[in-house]
């Protein structure tokens, strides 16, 4: 099987995330000074001290920030999966992470809700994580 | 006092079959028209103009993208070999009024006289807009692979959060779309001029949720002209100057996934506090506000942010027609991107629009009694912010 879809190009700033999606792992960075988590941009962190940031596997739980319902497919690749939802998680640590919402009932998607990441293997080569609504 | 920078021109290209150029219309051709326009309604030649801004993103197929030097472009097809400012700044739609706030300073100081700002784009008539195919790389490899349709599903999202976080509804994005629908019914360059009503706006095609069809912006093409001077060449000129009383911009991130606080515009909030301060106004002395409004949560996000309500107090100012024809506060009056045109990056046409209306000029929909305007233009996915404080009156 190979996934024909949207490929993230892996840089030495992201190839730790895939890497650990690839094992199961949600890998985000911290930093050691402060204790701030963050993925990749540092958009939404303060006083980052380079020197001491490190990659750490996330407990993978969290809630909606927010979400969209999406009727239209970002890519044609995605156009026999429409609707679908796609949010933005509060992980426990404070890192902000994108991904697919699975649940078998859109309507009732809401703000605040609790998530837990999960893993959607789309080749030998890539694992994409996306959010299972629990409560 | 002599080199205050004001407006002395403007113009915008003529659309035809919703939101199209006329059939032979070149890019490069179409800012020329402008440019001549704009520079002839005030008295002035290309020979004048000594500092240009350009910002595109023409024939994106090609690497690098034409448009990816538009000044240099453009100052070759229409001969300006002596240009003593050139700025190229690409924030996405909010580009222009960065320009003009960046032109304001270059004219204040001295640095060049004449500057015009120049934008252009045959999206519409070259299907040249596509969501699919694009790199899955640096943050927005997260986005694509997740499968969020940008810019759209960016905006969905803020709109999300701001209806969680403030009891927002949909009914109150549709009041927006449907004001903006009835200014465009008073101009004859608008793409989309018939009546369109709350329930029209709720029932139309869902495209990222809570944002369905109307919610959106046009994709049409498009293009216009500024020209901006010093006070004192002004009074030498034909058309009425515009004074830039007041600037500012700011950024927060790139990816929606970063931006601060979804339901709140923090770059607006701080461009505009920088544009009132320089123009010593405040958002109280407003009379027209022209916000680029990419969707419709967009210009609720912004009216929060620029100070004419407070966070959350949006949804009172626009409801039951306040912000349209015979409202109480008039937003986006030449029809805006929901209904005039949006070729992509809008945010010259909100010069332009304030720029006629304080002079005058806007024909039918012309507003009595216009001292100040604020122009306010987002870039990116609410990324950036950019506001201008326009006036008639020195002061």
């Amino acid at each position: 099987m190979t996934y024909e879809g949207p490929r993230p190009e892996n840089d030495l700033d992201s190839a730790p995330f895939w890497e650990g999606a690839n094992d199961g792992k949600l890998m985000i960075q911290r930093c050691g000074k402060t204790g701030q988590s963050f993925l990749y941009s540092r958009g939404l962190t303060k006083d980052i001290d380079e020197t001491s940031v490190e990659w750490v596997a996330s407990s993978g739980k969290g809630e909606i920030y927010s979400f969209t319902i999406c009727r239209v497919p970002s890519d044609p690749f995605f156009a026999d999966q429409v609707p679908y939802a796609v949010g933005s998680v509060t992980l426990e640590e404070g890192a902000r992470v994108l991904g697919r919402l699975i649940t078998d009932d859109l309507d009732a998607i809401a703000v605040g809700q609790q998530v837990e990441v999960d893993f959607d293997r789309l080749d030998d080569d890539l694992a994409v994580p996306v959010f299972r609504i629990t409560g | 006092m002599s080199r205050d920078p004001v407006i002395v021109g403007v113009a915008d290209v003529p659309l035809h079959e919703r939101g199209r150029a006329m059939p032979g219309t070149t890019i490069l051709g179409m800012q020329r028209d402008c440019a001549l326009e704009a520079l002839g309604e005030a008295g002035l030649a290309l020979s004048d103009v000594d500092g240009l801004c350009v910002a595109g993103f023409w024939g994106m197929a090609e690497s690098p993208a034409p448009g990816a030097m538009a000044t240099l472009q453009m100052a070759e097809y229409l001969g300006l070999h002596d240009l003593k400012y050139l700025d190229n700044t690409n924030t996405g739609g909010s580009a222009f009024v960065v320009h003009a706030g960046h032109a304001a300073e270059m004219i204040r100081a001295g640095i060049c006289d004449t500057v015009l700002i120049l934008y252009g784009s045959l999206q519409k008539s070259e299907s040249s807009r596509k969501l699919g195919g694009r790199r899955a790389l640096y943050t927005q490899q997260f986005e694509r692979v997740a499968g969020l349709p940008t810019p759209v599903g960016g905006y969905a999202m803020a709109a999300q959060r701001h209806m969680a976080e403030f009891g927002t509804t949909r009914e109150t994005l549709a009041e927006i779309a449907v004001s903006t629908r009835a200014w465009a019914a008073m101009n004859d360059n608008a793409a989309f001029r018939d009546p369109m009503t709350v329930d029209d706006v709720l029932g139309a095609p869902g495209i990222c949720d809570p944002l369905g069809r109307f919610d959106c912006c046009l994709i049409t093409d498009g293009g216009g002209a500024v020209v901006m001077t010093t006070a004192e060449r002004a009074k030498d000129l034909k058309t009425k100057p515009i004074n830039v009383l007041g600037h500012g911009e700011c950024t927060s991130h790139y990816c929606i996934n970063y931006m601060p606080d979804m339901a709140r515009l923090d770059v607006a909030r701080e461009s505009s506090t920088r544009a009132y301060a320089m123009a010593g106004r405040t958002a109280a002395d407003m009379d027209l506000a022209m916000i680029y409004d990419s969707f419709t949560i967009t210009v609720l996000l912004s009216l929060e942010a620029i100070g004419l309500c407070k966070p959350g107090e949006g949804k009172d100012f626009v409801a039951g027609g306040r912000i349209g024809p015979g409202g109480e506060f008039p937003v986006n009056t030449n029809g805006g991107g929901l209904s005039y045109c949006h070729p992509g990056m809008y945010g010259i046409f909100t010069i332009i629009e304030a720029t006629r209306q304080l002079r005058g000029d806007a024909g039918e929909r012309q507003q009595d009694g216009l001292v100040h305007a604020v122009c306010h233009g987002t870039g990116g996915v609410l990324a950036s912010g950019a506001t201008l404080v326009l006036s008639n009156d020195k002061g």
